[in-house]
């Protein structure tokens, strides 16, 4: 499926396994959670990158001692109404201090992914049928934000933009 | 313009901001948009055009839209769409309330409803319609954001802040605050159920802190002058009832940020997206148990990078000058001709016991408008009547309106001067009822008439409660007493805390209804108790008389309703309804 950066779609050089699908020789894969903790003495004498899959009702925190190993954790939206994920991303940046790409999968709506983009996510796979100019705009319908978060606009949250001076006495 | 009659002083010779040109509502303290305000409300709106759009042209589902649409205060109600306007924290400008209005007269049929979140939804509004609904509420600072949906909603307070006399902490400048915070969170816009803040700061809580997902006492700390807040977690109405649990005795303003970010966090991973009923916070932290989940809050917020959220002092001060008090004269304490008017006028001072509240500043008072005229919808206001309040908020109290929670309105600054020609002038459009906490000033949710979720009516059982107790000497004998009527157990009405609570449920199809007895939504926050089996539609208000005859009949001088009942228990209320079967 494609899979978006900043709105467009990329060539992208992950392989995401099922549980059932032998794992190749070479490549960058990403396994589910389950998988990487079975296998995980195998996966990890590969060359390529590890990534895993958290599902919506695992948190961050069941990865966290393994992030050292890990160039990818992909996050599942079973339903775009599930926003769990929002917050095992956020986890995954601000208290674990993860550098590696957060990508988010499943069922989510070009509406979210300003919001994903706030949380840390770098990258989103969306169905060939979904891809479209919306995604990209999706990013610049809204250009201020109120709080502080962890994206690019960061600097004009209400914590410090009264700072500034801008406020009608 | 309202024709004004009486000893009407001429407004220049009171209105600060009209002898000096500025606009009347000045000094009213709404929270004034700047620059990044403005350009994100009106980026929102256009984004929402868009959606709109792409809804109308089919390249979006109707799932899809849904939470969009909420996000934007926008129902699909049982006949027609709902669109519910933010009110924060229930402050509004005479401009604002111009323009709610105009929209209720242009876009809508002439009418709006407060509800009981200090909110106001237009009944009828077209959905191509909406966008520009928006874009003129924009146009003077408002916006339905967040009215809706599973994301944190408008924040709650006293009506009465800033203005009365016993308050120890304005609560506006936090509660805008968390307006702004709040507002397009990202984390926490997707989160297992809607989340309500309530804030008051004064020790008697108007605010029903204890019945919100969280809510928060402001206090000053005696020693350090420092303000913080009492936390509490876990309250919520509905149909499990819940009293929230203190989870912090005080946490300083500058972190309140913080630690609200690690409640939210905790909920939004651990509460329960399984079943829809069981998954507001309040059922997390009782099935948790409340220790383990405020252990939880804290760990949380033990680790989160607290100086990113920190709230500057400067920022508080910054806002804090939105909520400046208006210039108040400095005025004796005691009003010769306000005086005089309730001696003239038993009607006037018939109102004045019920509809007036202590203002802290000499010589001004807090004046309660009642929307529930006997046999009106209650938190029903025409679009006339509206503009009326708007003119008399400039006329007499700064250009300011705000809405209760109960539905009704306030003028929190009237000179007491004032207030014999401000009665007239409501009485006039029929706003004076003079009946604010009594019997016939109901919460009703809008029920079976509006509503896809009600199994009963609501709205016409209320009316019939006002008219079978429409003689105002009759409920000012009864005094307090505060009945509150939902349609369906999602307790939009506040039935739990009604010191008479009136439950509407469907058994076999037809309409029944079930008496509580006992709630209380104040600082004794207390859920009421069903009494027993329950009434069909016209059973109901003859049920709630016996109540009301029964409490007569035992109380001793002095005493409301509740403290009747606390005093007496249930148990001779529910010889008198059921007895006599």
């Amino acid at each position: 499926m494609p899979v978006l950066d900043r709105g467009l779609p990329i060539d992208d050089r992950w392989t995401d396994l099922a549980d059932d699908q032998e794992i190749p020789a070479e490549g960058a894969i990403i396994v589910s959670l389950e998988r990487w903790r079975a296998e995980r003495d195998a996966l990890t004498a590969r060359r390529d990158a590890i990534g895993v899959r958290l599902k919506s009702n695992q948190l961050a925190t069941e990865l966290a001692a393994d992030l050292g190993a890990l160039s990818l954790v992909a996050l599942e939206f079973p339903k775009f109404r599930d926003g769990r994920a929002f917050s095992a991303a956020r986890e995954l940046r601000e208290r674990f201090d993860y550098k590696g790409e957060i990508r988010a999968f499943g069922h989510i709506i070009p509406d979210q992914y300003l919001f994903l983009t706030r949380v840390g996510v770098d990258t989103v796979v969306v169905p060939a049928d979904r891809v479209g100019p919306a995604w990209a705009h999706a990013l610049k319908e809204i250009s201020v934000a109120f709080q502080p978060a962890l994206g690019r606009e960061d600097g004009t949250s209400v914590l410090r933009r009264h700072l500034k001076g801008t406020v009608p006495a | 313009m309202t024709e004004m009659t009486g000893p009407t002083p001429m407004p220049d010779t009171h209105s600060p901001a009209i002898r000096s040109n500025q606009p009347a509502d000045a000094h009213a303290a709404v929270y004034r948009y700047d620059e990044f305000d403005k350009t994100f409300i009106f980026e929102r709106v256009e984004q929402f055009r868009a959606q709109v759009e792409r809804r109308l042209k089919g390249e979006i589902t109707e799932e899809e839209f849904k939470p969009i649409r909420l996000m934007n205060g926008l129902y699909l109600q049982l006949h027609a769409y709902m669109l519910r306007v933010a009110v924060p924290y229930g402050m509004l400008s005479s401009t604002q309330v111009r323009r709610l209005a105009r929209i209720a007269r242009v876009y809508d049929k002439g009418y709006g409803h407060f509800t009981t979140r200090q909110n106001i939804q237009f009944n009828w509004p077209k959905l191509e319609d909406v966008p520009t609904i928006l874009r003129e509420l924009a146009e003077v600072d408002m916006h339905a954001i967040q009215t809706s949906g599973n994301c944190i909603r408008n924040v709650t307070t006293d009506q009465f802040c800033g203005a009365a006399a016993d308050e120890l902490v304005d609560p506006r400048v936090y509660a805008e605050i968390l307006r702004q915070w709040s507002t397009l969170h990202p984390e926490f816009t997707y989160l297992p159920r809607k989340f309500k803040i309530a804030i008051t700061g004064s020790p008697n809580d108007r605010a029903a802190v204890q019945v919100h997902d969280i809510g928060l006492i402001a206090k000053k700390d005696e020693v350090t002058g420092r303000v913080g807040f009492t936390v509490y977690v876990g309250g919520g109405q509905g149909r499990t009832p819940y009293l929230a649990v203190k989870a912090r005795d005080f946490v300083p303003v500058e972190e309140i940020i913080g630690y609200l970010e690690a409640i939210l966090r905790v909920y939004n991973q651990l509460g329960r997206r399984d079943n829809i009923y069981k998954a507001r916070i309040k059922i997390t932290v009782n099935e948790m148990g409340a220790d383990k989940f405020i252990g939880l809050i804290e760990e949380e917020y033990a680790r989160l990078p607290r100086q990113k959220f920190y709230v500057d002092p400067a920022i508080v001060d910054a806002i804090q000058t939105h909520f400046a008090p208006p210039p108040w004269l400095d005025l004796p304490a005691v009003s010769d001709s306000f005086e005089a008017a309730k001696q003239a006028d038993p009607a006037f001072a018939r109102w004045t016991r019920t509809n007036l509240t202590a203002h802290r500043t000499p010589g001004y008072a807090i004046a309660t408008i009642s929307l529930k005229p006997i046999g009106g919808i209650p938190g029903d206001i025409e679009a006339d009547q509206m503009e009326t309040v708007a003119d008399l908020a400039d006329l007499y109290s700064f250009g300011e309106v705000r809405v209760t929670h109960e539905q009704n309105l306030v003028l929190a600054h009237v000179r007491q001067d004032d207030l014999y020609p401000l009665w007239q002038a409501l009485d006039a459009v029929g706003l004076g009822t003079a009946n604010a906490g009594l019997i016939s000033d109901i919460i009703a949710c809008p029920g079976l008439d509006y509503c896809a979720l009600a199994n009963t009516r609501s709205i016409p059982v209320a009316q019939r409660i006002a008219e079978r107790f429409s003689d105002l000497d009759r409920q000012h004998d009864l005094g307090e007493l505060k009945i509150k009527i939902s349609g369906c157990i999602n307790a939009c009405g506040h039935h739990h805390v009604g010191h008479i609570g009136i439950l509407g449920v469907d058994k076999k199809g037809d309409e029944f209804f079930q008496i509580l007895l006992g709630g209380d939504a104040g600082t004794n926050a207390a859920l009421g108790e069903i009494v027993g089996p329950g009434f069909d539609y016209d059973g109901i208000i003859d049920a709630v008389e016996t109540v009301v005859n029964t409490f007569v009949k035992l109380r001793q001088p002095g005493e409301i309703f509740i403290q009747t009942l606390a005093r007496t228990g249930h148990a001779p209320f529910k010889e008198a309804l059921y007895a006599r079967a």
